[in-house]
């Protein structure tokens, strides 16, 4: 094995496949997005060079920065809410009652498919049949709101169901890592005379730091490039109220076949997206991994 | 070394193959009438025909093209039709492709105005005027043609129609004590009764915004007759006209009395027909494509299907609308290329396609033709017959929209459609947008 791992034209056949598909798939349409972002296009007819305008277009579009607006705020909650997805694993991890099973239980609405989701929050949501109106109604509240129809409220709404999805996605990945940190640290603490807090916070969580960024980045970016649930139960709307970064280029492209300009909105968010990461990885960089 | 030979073998093998089933496509082809051999024989024609109605996914369709196909072959011996069908969306990019190379077959199947302007612009389709006045004359609904044409010139023939009626919940009308109402006056009585008996009068699903859309054109078509939108969308008029204004004070005004659905904004049209379905709304304006849901679908309550009835979208006093105006639309019209080398065979095989369709789609596949349908002695659920009948005294068809309007233009509509009903912009900045945005496309 090792012979036929040192002859280069073996290893160049080996990755050619998958270099190929990542190339034609994945970097070849991201070039030709910000080719076409240079373009004047309605996806069909002939395309005509119009250099950075829409860029400067999109700078000036008041709609674009709200929609950034929404992305942003939904990455704050996500991040946000990683805190909490920490805290439950923590919590799973102590060897609780049931826990095996709490686990299962966070973990199905990963295995839901984006589609499915949408649709249940939306029978939730309701306005006149849904369940928590009815709850609401029962509690003696008077005029719940519509909750996917109110302009306040449509955005939030979606985030609750955007954190419900992702919970149990971040709760198997600090699960894991905790996991893996070695019982006889924690043995040792406990001699020493920690309490569960403390070994959580000053000993368990140093250990799993590496861990905790990747998933600041990981919920960043799929935040800022979120779609399928906001297109699905609300299509931006109502008025724009929940309108993303991701669902307006969407709309750009396929519902004003505005190719050029959606276009130029998808690699804005490409450049958005690589800047913020870059940047939360330098924030959050400290001098050494933490080793006990 | 021979076993790294093998690999690479392997490999190369599962790359190339990997490429390859990337890159099939399907499609399927069959050739009606049994004597496909003979189909390049040299005193016989063959008719390319290319249409969007597979076996399998619309079988109804599908068999009564067949048997079309079968009977002109008849009549016309020395003409053969080669069949060439896919599914909807390949159809779009097939057709597409095929305009770029010039290789249209000499029949196909085309949709109305925003599809069909890049094709008449690229003079691949021939113009149908003479079928119009010829065989086909006075023979379709009034505004279905017309729908097809692009300067003057008509360039496909519909197959399919569509009108919106308002559909009502008999059975609710009655325990409120509403009776169906004529004006648009009584209209508004009759909401106002439900609403306050704490019945949802209408069910709206707004976030799909065609939606609404519909009941804005009825409104712009009632107070300003059926001119004044299509002027406003074609730069012949503006629309900032007070008709257009006036429409959309009142659909606000019906926002104010509760006249739609609590949450309407938020809900997709299949969950407001639910809402219907379920006897939770007394009125739904949608096409006639539902007309299954209220007469056949075996799934809909039988106690649910007999009181659901239909009226036409009321008059309003003073206004210039007629009641026989609709909105509405036709589907997919036959084309002929332009370049075909069997066009007077072609366009021989669309009217007689035409009228054949007419007389079959309505009772074997439950499809409005866009032509006129004589219901004498045909069977079929009486709200068929009757919107049927309707058609044959339509006195205008308005076609949807955002249908007429370009794609970004329509964006726009639709979005001031939500907008509007969501009460955040004043019927002013409702045209004012519209406008503006329409005026921006005309330069």
């Amino acid at each position: 094995m090792n012979k036929v791992m040192s002859n280069k034209l073996v290893i160049a056949l080996y990755v050619l496949p998958a270099l190929i598909l990542i190339v034609t798939l994945i970097y070849g349409p991201i070039l030709l997005t910000g080719y076409y972002g240079l373009m004047e296009w309605n996806g069909i007819g002939p395309m005509s060079f119009v250099g950075l305008d829409n860029y400067i277009e999109l700078v000036q579009d008041s709609k674009f920065w709200e929609s950034a607006g929404h992305s942003f705020l939904l990455a704050f909650f996500s991040t946000l809410s990683l805190a909490g997805y920490l805290i439950i694993s923590l919590i799973l991890g102590g060897k609780i009652k049931g826990s095996n099973l709490l686990r299962k239980i966070y973990l199905i609405p990963m295995l839901l498919s984006s589609v499915a989701i949408a649709q249940l929050w939306i029978k939730i949501y309701d306005p006149n049949n849904g369940m928590l109106n009815s709850l609401l109604m029962a509690l003696g509240v008077d005029n719940p709101p519509a909750w996917l129809a109110d302009p306040n409220y449509v955005l939030y709404a979606i985030f609750v169901a955007i954190l419900w999805q992702y919970a149990g996605f971040y709760i198997i990945i600090y699960y894991a890592a905790l996991k893996g940190i070695p019982e006889t640290l924690i043995e040792a603490a406990r001699i020493d005379g920690a309490n569960p807090v403390q070994i959580a916070y000053k000993i368990k969580v140093p250990l799993i730091a590496g861990v905790i960024k990747v998933t600041i980045v990981l919920a960043i970016v799929g935040s800022l490039k979120y779609f399928d649930l906001i297109y699905v139960m609300t299509g931006g709307g109502p008025n724009g109220a929940s309108e993303v970064i991701a669902s307006y280029m969407y709309q750009e492209a396929f519902g004003s076949y505005n190719f050029g300009y959606g276009s130029a909105v998808a690699f804005f968010l490409l450049l958005i997206t690589l800047v913020i990461t870059w940047l939360t990885r330098k924030l959050t960089a400290s001098g050494d991994e933490v080793q006990y | 070394m021979r076993d790294n030979w093998k690999k690479m073998l392997a490999a190369i093998a599962f790359t190339v193959l990997f490429i390859l089933t990337a890159c099939g496509g399907g499609s399927e082809s069959s050739s009606s009438g049994e004597s496909n051999e003979n189909g390049s024989d040299s005193a016989g024609k063959t008719i390319e025909f290319m249409h969007l109605w597979p076996e399998g996914s619309s079988k109804q369709h599908f068999e009564i093209v067949n048997g079309i196909i079968d009977e002109y072959e008849q009549n016309n011996p020395d003409v053969k039709v080669e069949v060439e069908i896919l599914g909807n969306e390949q159809y779009k990019e097939k057709l597409k492709v095929l305009s770029t190379s010039n290789e249209l077959p000499d029949v196909g199947m085309a949709w109305p105005a925003g599809f069909l302007e890049p094709y008449v612009s690229g003079n691949m389709f021939a113009p149908l005027d003479d079928l119009l006045e010829g065989p086909l004359k006075d023979k379709f609904v009034a505004g279905t043609a017309e729908a097809y044409q692009i300067d003057g010139s008509t360039y496909s023939l519909p197959l399919e129609l569509n009108i919106t009626p308002i559909y009502y919940n008999k059975r609710i009308f009655d325990e409120n004590g509403v009776e169906v109402p004529e004006t648009y006056e009584e209209l508004k009585a009759a909401i106002q009764t439900l609403a306050d008996n704490g019945v949802t009068p209408v069910a709206l699903g707004n976030k799909d915004r065609w939606t609404g859309s519909m009941w804005y054109m009825y409104l712009a078509d009632r107070i300003g007759g059926p001119e004044v939108l299509n002027k406003a969308i074609n730069r012949t008029g503006s629309f900032e006209d007070p008709a257009l204004i006036q429409a959309a004070e009142e659909i606000q005004e019906l926002v104010d009395m509760n006249a739609f659905i609590n949450g309407f904004n938020g809900l997709g049209n299949d969950e407001a027909k639910g809402y219907f379905i379920n006897e939770q709304a007394a009125m739904y304006l949608m096409a006639t494509w539902d007309l299954p849901e209220w007469t056949t679908n075996e799934d809909n309550p039988q106690e649910f299907r007999d009181s659901v009835e239909y009226m036409k979208f009321p008059t309003v006093e003073g206004g210039a609308g007629d009641i026989n105006s609709y909105v509405g639309g036709p589907g997919v019209g036959l084309f002929v290329a332009e370049n075909s080398d069997v066009k007077e065979e072609a366009k021989d095989f669309v009217a007689f396609f035409v009228e054949k369709w007419g007389e079959k789609s309505v009772t074997d596949a439950g499809v409005i033709p866009a032509t006129k349908v004589d219901t004498e002695g045909i069977e079929l659920p009486q709200m068929y017959i009757d919107i049927l009948n309707d058609l044959n005294e339509a006195s205008n068809l308005t076609l949807y929209a955002d249908v007429q309007m370009s794609p970004s233009v329509a964006e726009v509509h639709l979005d001031m459609i939500q907008a509007l009903f969501g009460k955040a912009v004043t019927p002013e900045e409702f045209v004012q947008e519209q406008e503006a945005a329409l005026a921006e496309e005309e330069e």
